[in-house]
């Protein structure tokens, strides 16, 4: 639609206070950040230098390459779980009938739980001394303790995040299935393929742009949406086995207050960022085109 | 018959898995409903009496290092509701300039808004703080909310909604003398409800649940919400002789509720506002 109006100042009035938020609290610590990753403050903190790479030379320590992994690990487990998880449930429910509302609804809450809060309702339910769901390991003969475990505690952090993922996934997932006209699973029918081959051949490839819609989402919620889980949890112990890279950015920011350290850090998360952006508007503009 | 079966094993297993996704949930109410001492050798199948009183407790006397808990959900709720009143304030009239006006700089306006698409709050919070420190914001409301707000996700989304908008209105509108304001408010603005609502629902949530930022900004515990207090609840309980577990529990109850409840009576608007990608 053309613009309607030929005022001025006007506009200009009404999108400023948008723009003063945005120029303040993201243009302005972005570019800081930018330039801060490239100094480096002396031991009293009192002036800082350009140092080049140096910090970034730091940034990639024994620590930071065991988060890369933390990371990379958690962000595909709780990916491809969460998806499997809420796209057979979605496929499940979509088969139902008058019950379909119940259940979708059954499936969505989660969503609304704060990350902090289902944690702590996690932290009990795994509580080594009286939580049930521990003392349903032991009695089959696992040795569970969270707090001791690294294992225990990067499964313990996964298993609480495809809780909340799921949810998220089941919507998109439900919208996708929705979308697939009913004659082209019923020309499957008539074919003589069966449920298994008919979700696989036909439905699946259909539902293809929903698929990388939601990898995408997954993918940058498991990268930067942690933190509270996390940090209610394990806070990144033990052992930097549940550090992830905000995580860590978070510990060299704030308890050891390395600024030039956490500026570069920052700078490798936004590169990470950036990267994503682009892989999510191509799959966006597929998915726009799509349907 | 086969039919039959499938039917009954598929409404089996969501069942199974429904129960599964509640089942934290149901735990916390049955152990928040019980006296501490008789969760120590197991937690009981059913919920017990004492819920009311244990939520009236926990209401009523702080925990050690954290301010009431009536203090911490005032906190969150003011957090929410300013995050989403002051999301629609910024976004509504920013899109509706971009979309109905040509004005010098629009472009211009238009892409720096859309940048901030790139980077999450968890992205940003280290270089954020700084600058909120720097501008003395710390321990203020401001400092805690506009960084929050500082995205462009509702501008872009109701800029896509508008360019939808009938020519035909707005063109009588201008054949009728109307102003700009007036067209803002009288025509645009009520057919924009639903999305309206979607935005304020997803804005919502996003604002109640926030952790990181919250804890950053705000060291006094005056200002501690309810979601980013519960590390220190929950430490505070199990320095008791037996852990509170069920103290704890009541407050994660009362903490998740509203969230849980805005998505459950919105369900509708929810469902649109995360399909079109807020937050």
């Amino acid at each position: 639609m053309p613009p309607v109006f030929k005022h001025r100042l006007l506009p200009a009035a009404l999108i400023l206070p948008e723009v003063v938020v945005v120029v303040i609290f993201f243009i302005w610590p972005s570019g800081k950040a930018l330039l801060e990753a490239f100094r480096q403050s002396n031991a009293f903190g009192l002036g800082a230098r350009f140092s080049g790479l140096a910090n970034f030379g730091s940034a990639l320590h024994g620590g930071y390459l065991q988060a890369v992994e933390v990371t990379a690990t958690f962000t595909a487990i709780t990916t491809l779980v969460s998806m499997g998880i809420s796209l057979f449930l979605a496929v499940q429910v979509e088969s139902t009938g008058r019950l379909r509302p119940v259940y979708r609804t059954l499936f969505i809450w989660t969503y609304a739980v704060p990350g902090a809060i289902g944690a702590a309702l996690w932290l009990f339910l795994f509580e080594p001394k009286v939580g049930p769901g521990a003392r349903a390991l032991e009695a089959l003969g696992v040795h569970w303790n969270f707090a001791l475990s690294g294992t225990q505690a990067f499964a313990l952090v996964c298993a609480l995040t495809i809780w909340q993922q799921s949810a998220y996934n089941f919507v998109f997932f439900s919208a996708g299935l929705q979308s697939i006209p009913d004659a082209v699973v019923e020309a499957a029918t008539m074919d003589g393929a069966g449920p298994v081959t008919r979700f696989w051949k036909v439905v699946f490839p259909l539902l293809g742009p929903t698929v990388l819609f939601v990898t995408v989402s997954d993918v940058l919620a498991a990268l930067f949406g942690s933190f509270a889980v996390i940090d209610v949890i394990s806070q990144g112990g033990p052992g930097g086995s549940t550090t992830t890279l905000v995580y860590m950015l978070y510990r060299d920011g704030f308890q050891n207050g390395d600024v030039g350290l956490a500026g570069a850090e920052s700078m490798l998360l936004f590169v990470l960022a950036g990267a994503l952006l682009v892989v999510q508007f191509k799959v966006f503009n597929r998915r726009v085109h799509y349907r | 018959m086969k039919k039959n079966i499938v039917k009954v094993a598929r409404h089996a297993t969501l069942i199974v898995f429904a129960a599964l996704l509640a089942a934290p949930m149901y735990l916390a109410f049955v152990v928040a409903s019980h006296p501490a001492r008789d969760t120590l050798s197991g937690v009981p199948v059913l919920p017990g009496g004492r819920l009311g009183a244990n939520l009236g407790y926990v209401v009523a006397h702080p925990f050690p290092g954290s301010p009431s808990l009536a203090t911490m959900m005032l906190n969150s709720l003011i957090l929410a509701l300013a995050v989403a009143v002051f999301k629609l304030i910024l976004s509504v009239p920013a899109a509706y300039a971009v979309t109905f006006f040509r004005f010098p700089g629009r472009m211009i306006m238009f892409w720096l808004i859309f940048i901030t698409l790139m980077l999450p709050v968890e992205v940003r919070f280290f270089p954020t703080y700084q600058v909120t420190a720097n501008l003395g914001l710390l321990n203020t409301q401001g400092g805690l909310i506009l960084p929050l707000i500082a995205s462009a996700t509702a501008v872009f989304l109701f800029r896509q909604y508008f360019q939808s908008f009938p020519q035909e209105l707005a063109d009588a509108a201008r054949l009728d003398g109307i102003g700009p304001i007036r067209f803002l408010t009288t025509i645009v603005l009520p057919l924009a409800r639903p999305t309206l609502a979607a935005i304020f629902v997803l804005e919502f949530i996003y604002g109640w649940n926030q952790y990181l930022w919250p804890l950053l900004v705000t060291s006094s515990p005056q200002h501690s919400t309810v979601v980013m207090g519960i590390r220190q609840i929950i430490s505070a309980a199990q320095s008791f002789a037996i852990p509170q577990w069920d103290l704890v529990m009541s407050v994660a109850l009362l903490a998740l509720l509203p969230p849980v409840l805005v998505v459950l009576a919105m369900q509708r608007w929810f469902v649109r506002g995360l399909m079109a990608g807020i937050d």
